[in-house]
């Protein structure tokens, strides 16, 4: 029976893929995309990835819907740009097709059974203290690869910013509403935020042991502010703010500061100190989670518009 | 006592499709998106609770079983408040185009050339 | 037991697939919007029928989460498509001469 619902699900991604590609307008497909990142959510879930299906829902029909309807906007209603040549939308499906065929090839040729380093993880884990192996990996077995995504984010932020007038990128960026929020608009911000907030603690404090972590409630935490945002119940924060910059940079470098810390305590670089290990852990992913929840924040509001004249 | 546990969220889970059921069958046969909205969050929430309901028996632990409840709190604040938002947007709408037509119909003095 | 569950996540799964569907085709954007909350209600019912069938108790988790974040795309809309208000006294499209 759970056969068949991985069928219908399979089926319904394929559809809900094709539904975003052939709807011709930008809005529709918009709202296609929001409804497919919800089916891939599922589908997650069914592949037994429960830290993937949070971050895919909390990101992929959470934050990135709000930054595509924001972009839709943006885009003028009727395009001026002449027809696409007729040759390039055959090319185009030809060359996505030969991926897909491709990426098919790889999956069922790799070898059976597939190549792991579950074993190694699960043999591992106790000297972490940590019950979650996904969070395991992701701070101390690949710290390195979190450290540079960390950085990857800012980076993201860094190029968000330079496509803003003011060269010292100061100001608030753009609201994202041209007039007042509506009033059940401010009243959903007034009563979901709360919860949310709660809802993004609990998935940290839930990541040592369960699936949840950083990204997640980092994740939870922007969305929530932006849904302050959108009900006129924040204003937009001035980018020049020096608790802000502190806030975006508190992530990436007090985890670089703990990596140079493991050569004194540990003998290693991103070495934890033995005996603390957990401590330090929690320590350095409440900091990222700090920074993940307001970059991702500020990269969703866009380029400051420069410092206001008063 | 497991088996009518199993009975208890067979008929409740069945009775939360059938609402489900209602509510989408709502969402395409009715006219007009205001009562699109009525149909949408009045059987959904009715049958997530059923749901819900239904499926107490089955939770591993007391706190899973409150974790449901909670769910079904937040689904159900969310969707009310959401309904309250489309349907502001369908009366913007509205409002909009009816202060259109009156401008169609008499046209500012000082846009005349 | 949990042959059943599935099976009801199924049917939920097909009839939030059927609203989305024959709105897509007929309706306008916010009619479309509804179809997608319409399918985050069934995606939430869906993930509470797989924890028991399933057996793992942290999917509760993603249902919370969807339960929290279906509200954000219908806000996300109304913010920036919301129709701009005629301000009060002025009509608010000028005819050009």
């Amino acid at each position: 029976m759970s056969l068949l619902f991985d069928a219908v699900l399979c089926l319904l991604l394929l559809a809900g893929a094709l539904g975003v590609v052939a709807t011709g307008a930008a809005r529709a497909a918009v709202i296609a995309f929001i409804g497919y990142g919800l089916l891939l959510g599922l589908a997650w879930v069914r592949l037994a990835a429960v830290d993937v299906a949070l971050t895919e829902i909390a990101i992929g029909s959470g934050i990135s819907g709000v930054v595509l309807l924001r972009c839709v906007r943006a885009l003028p209603a009727t395009p001026k740009a002449p027809a696409p040549n007729p040759l390039l939308r055959p090319l185009a499906a030809m060359v996505s097709i030969a991926i897909a065929v491709a990426l098919g090839a790889a999956v069922l040729a790799l070898p059976e059974p597939a190549p792991s380093r579950a074993a190694d993880v699960a043999t591992a884990l106790p000297a972490t203290d940590l019950g979650n192996p996904v969070t395991g990996v992701l701070l101390v077995f690949r710290a390195l690869d979190t450290l540079l995504e960390k950085v990857v984010l800012l980076l993201s932020l860094v190029g968000v910013w330079a496509l803003s007038r003011d060269p010292a990128c100061r100001g608030r960026p753009d609201p994202l509403s041209l007039e007042p929020a509506p009033a059940p608009s401010a009243f959903l911000a007034r009563v979901l935020a709360p919860v949310g907030v709660l809802v993004g603690l609990y998935l940290l404090w839930a990541g040592a042991d369960h699936p949840g972590g950083a990204f997640q409630s980092g994740a939870v935490l922007a969305a929530m502010g932006l849904l302050l945002v959108m009900g006129d119940q924040i204003r937009i924060p001035a980018t020049q703010n020096r608790g802000l910059r502190l806030m975006l940079l508190a992530g990436p470098f007090g985890f670089l500061a703990v990596g140079f810390a493991g050569w004194a305590t540990a003998g290693v670089f991103l070495g934890y100190p033995p005996g603390a290990e957990k401590a330090v852990i929690i320590a350095v992913e409440v900091a990222i989670t700090l920074s993940i929840a307001v970059t991702l924040g500020l990269i969703v509001l866009g380029p400051p518009a420069g410092e206001e004249r008063s | 006592m497991s088996l009518l546990a199993s009975a208890f969220t067979l008929v409740f889970v069945a009775a939360g499709i059938g609402f489900f059921a209602a509510g989408t069958l709502g969402l395409v046969r009715l006219p007009g998106t205001l009562s699109r909205i009525h149909a949408l969050t009045k059987a959904d929430n009715v049958g997530l609770a059923l749901i819900v309901l239904g499926l107490l028996p089955q939770a591993a632990s007391v706190l899973d079983a409150a974790k449901m409840v909670a769910i079904w709190l937040l689904a159900q604040l969310a969707s009310g408040a959401v309904a309250q938002v489309m349907a502001e947007a369908v009366m913007a709408e509205a409002t909009l185009a009816e202060a259109k037509d009156a401008g169609d119909a008499a046209p500012p003095e000082e846009s005349r050339p | 037991m949990a042959d059943l569950l599935f099976a009801a996540a199924t049917l939920l799964l097909l009839l939030a697939a059927a609203g989305l569907a024959s709105l897509w085709w007929a309706g306008n954007d916010l009619d479309r919007m509804l179809a997608v909350q319409l399918l985050g209600a069934a995606g939430i019912a869906v993930l509470l029928l797989l924890t028991p069938a399933m057996g793992d108790s942290s999917l509760l988790d993603t249902a919370l989460l969807l339960a929290l974040l279906a509200a954000l795309a219908a806000c996300a809309y109304r913010a920036a498509f919301g129709p701009t208000r005629p301000k009060a006294g002025r009509p608010p499209a000028a005819p050009r001469p």
